[in-house]
């Protein structure tokens, strides 16, 4: 019921019974009159792009009626698509949705579409939470407290296969950021800066099933060091690592923005290494959702991921880039100081040594989620014994990394998209095969495979 | 004579802040920016001359953010950024509903345990074996099993206050002296009667006495819980901040938590003095 129609109006239904607006006998009736609402304002759109001069379009409707109109209207406008994509919008099935984060500057898109409205254009009503550490994004994922979160790429890979927990099919619907990691030493290190020396070095890490983890350890072993034999590698949150880093218990560590370039900025650290330098390109973080959320909540999926992928488009963009710092910067998301966030996003940066640095694509966001990046993670993950026996590496891929769905919804929203799903990747200098995984296992000389 | 020892007692307290807050002004003088042959753009980048948010705040520093805090403890700028009065509020309820659980349970508990010494025997090895248990043990667990974190912190709260609350309780009814209850029994009182009307009144300040440790235990858990899961609470607050490396913020929850958990257990000492009695 309207609080502004007439009580004393024999018509009109007072009473909470009917539907949510009151004009209606039921909540099915309200909602048909909805849709053909949506497809008048479709039509109507359409109409006034046409006609720009409404005298033009009655003209012509007068002359060759109305029924013709429509049809000739239809013959090279889809209008019919037009409408069930508006109606696709309109019938979400869920709009309070709560979306896990962990304060890293890899959940750029996800915390920025918040402030930003990138979510309450699509009619969605998000609460962003921010959350203590990797495991427990998992525990609440795989509880239902969260319909989505911020996730380590590799982590819907290992929940879905039960590695480190009970096996739970997780998606990963986009890809939230690539590049933006750093290797960073103890400035008491400056003088070793060949990772040949770094024997016996102890090394922070965010997480085992960690994009950080398989990329430290591809470096430290192309460089001859067993990552499990001659260096320590400790599982630790990005502040304990300043911390650690400036107590002297770690060496260095890989991990996520913006706490390199905070080392830097405490004077404790240094970066020594952009992931960039390691795998251009190479994911981090991702967009996570339970299978489970994704068919039961179709529309609101659909919603939520043109939501994020225009998020990361726009993230994608240097010139948006001063306008998110601010928009994430708050102690209600990542927390930080503007100086260390700016320096991180545009790539103009003290190194820690002295010099400044620039590298432009230090932080880049590309939200296509390509299986080819899956199966590399499903090798070093075999690799390094996490994962055992026989792996179907494409069909794994294909059920964990979204990239049909992706790609129709990005083509939908007039985004680029790649041609093909799978993509070879050269990876300090050596060339990775999407086709050949275990020939690409098997060419490592340290490997636990 | 009292008069003048806590005249003195005053004064000593007074001295100790004063040199406390001496020595923290001493030790957080400022130092040297970056040496002056740096290039000013690498120099500004590392903000330099810019006040660091990290470090050791010096005390004006600390007065800043405490009265910046505490004049202004409700706001409420979305899901994870609430004043301390917020914060506070969600850990005392976490605290409380945790505490109102274990006491439903223990103090009945306590009774049968207390007065059956068959029961004592009996429940005594689990009791033994439960009550040691870090809090932070159970919380995986709780996690796991109630998938749910807000009632996890609550039942770690729970588990943790448990103990002390039963044991205390048990202790107390064993120890009701014999001789009233030989008086009870030959003035042929009820069981129900004799339990409320002469063991629960001689057991009382043992009971209080449990019931202000669990509290002491319950603040001290809900602090490391909290941390844990996130979200919101005094533990989710210092969590956030030390994610920001901010100690200042840090240092000010601590403050705030001791406040706090003296405030408790003066309630529970409170308490304790009304059903204390002479014989």
């Amino acid at each position: 019921m309207s609080g502004f129609d007439d009580p004393f109006d024999p018509n009109i239904q007072l009473s909470g019974k009917g539907c949510s607006c009151g004009r209606h006998a039921s909540q099915a009736e309200h909602r048909q009159d909805e849709d053909a609402r949506i497809s008048r304002v479709v039509e109507s759109t359409v109409m006034r792009a046409l006609f720009p001069h409404d005298e033009t379009r009655r003209n012509f409707i007068r002359a060759v009626g109305a029924g013709t109109a429509l049809a000739a209207v239809s013959t090279f406008f889809p209008l019919s698509a037009a409408r069930a994509l508006a109606a696709d919008r309109a019938a979400l099935e869920k709009t309070d949705l709560k979306i896990g984060f962990v304060p890293i500057t890899c959940a750029t898109p996800i915390i920025m579409a918040g402030p930003m409205g990138f979510y309450s254009r699509e009619g969605l009503n998000v609460s962003l939470l921010k959350t203590a550490g990797w495991a427990v994004v998992r525990d609440k994922v795989m509880n239902k407290e969260y319909d989505a979160s911020h996730m380590l790429s590799p982590m819907p890979l290992a929940i879905s296969l039960g590695l480190g927990s009970q096996a739970q099919p997780v998606a990963v619907a986009a890809i939230e950021n690539i590049n933006g990691q750093a290797i960073t030493l103890h400035v008491k290190h400056k003088d070793k800066l060949d990772p040949k020396q770094w024997k016996g070095f102890k090394f922070g890490l965010p997480f085992d099933y960690s994009i950080h983890n398989l990329l430290l350890r591809y470096f430290l072993a192309e460089h001859g060091l067993d990552p499990d034999q001659d260096v320590e590698l400790r599982i630790m949150s990005p502040p304990d690592m300043v911390a650690n880093l400036r107590a002297g218990n770690i060496d260095g560590f890989l991990g996520p923005e913006p706490f390199n370039q905070r080392a830097v900025y405490e004077e404790v650290g240094f970066i020594h290494t952009l992931s960039r330098d390691i795998w251009d390109g190479h994911p981090c973080c991702a967009f996570g959702v339970s299978e489970g959320f994704a068919k039961t909540h179709p529309n609101t999926f659909a919603a939520l991921f043109r939501a994020i992928a225009s998020a990361t488009d726009y993230a994608h963009k240097p010139e948006n880039r001063a306008d998110i710092i601010k928009a994430i910067a708050p102690a209600n998301y990542l927390n930080q100081p503007i100086p260390v966030l700016e320096q991180v996003m545009t790539g103009r940066f003290a190194d820690g040594l002295g010099k400044v640095r620039n590298v432009p694509d230090r932080v880049d966001f590309d939200p296509f989620p390509w299986p080819s990046m899956a199966v590399w993670m499903l090798s070093q993950l075999k690799r390094w014994g996490y994962l055992k026996g026989e792996v179907n590496y494409r069909q794994v891929a294909e059920n964990v990394f979204l990239a049909t769905d992706a790609r129709k919804r990005l083509k939908e929203m007039g985004l680029p998209v790649p041609a093909s799903n799978y993509a070879r990747y050269t990876i300090m200098g050596k060339v990775f095969d999407p086709a050949k995984p275990e020939q690409y296992l098997k060419s490592f000389k340290i490997s636990r495979a | 004579m009292t008069k003048s020892l806590n005249f003195k007692s005053l004064l000593i307290s007074v001295l100790l802040l004063c040199a406390l807050l001496l020595g923290w002004y001493i030790a957080t003088l400022p130092q040297a920016a970056l040496t002056a042959n740096v290039d000013p753009e690498y120099a500004a980048l590392m903000g330099g001359g810019a006040v660091k948010k990290s470090g050791m705040p010096t005390p004006a520093e600390f007065g800043h953010t405490l009265r910046e805090r505490l004049s202004d403890p409700f706001y409420d700028h979305g899901p994870n950024d609430k004043g301390i009065g917020i914060q506070l509020a969600y850990s005392l309820a976490r605290v409380l509903s945790g505490f109102a659980l274990a006491a439903l349970v223990a103090i009945p508990l306590g009774f049968v345990v207390g007065m059956s010494p068959l029961m004592q025997r009996a429940l005594n090895p689990y009791i033994q074996l439960l009550k040691p248990i870090s809090p932070l043990a159970w919380m995986p667990l709780a996690l796991y099993t109630i998938k749910d974190s807000s009632a996890s912190a609550i039942f770690v709260i729970f588990i943790c206050s448990l103990w002390p609350m039963l044991i205390n309780t048990a202790y107390g009814v064993a120890a009701v002296r014999r001789d009233w209850l030989d008086v009870a029994k030959t003035l042929e009182v009820s069981a129900l009667r004799k339990a409320f009307q002469v063991v629960l009144p001689a057991a009382a300040p043992t009971i209080l006495t449990g019931m202000r440790i669990s509290m002491g235990i319950a603040w001290l858990v809900i602090v490391a819980a909290e941390m844990l899961v996130g979200g919101t609470g005094i533990g989710y607050f210092v969590w956030n901040e030390w994610n920001n490396l901010s100690l200042t913020n840090v240092i000010f929850a601590i403050l705030m938590i001791g406040v706090v958990g003296m405030m408790l257990d003066m309630m529970f000492g409170g308490l304790s003095r009304l059903v204390a009695y002479n014989d």
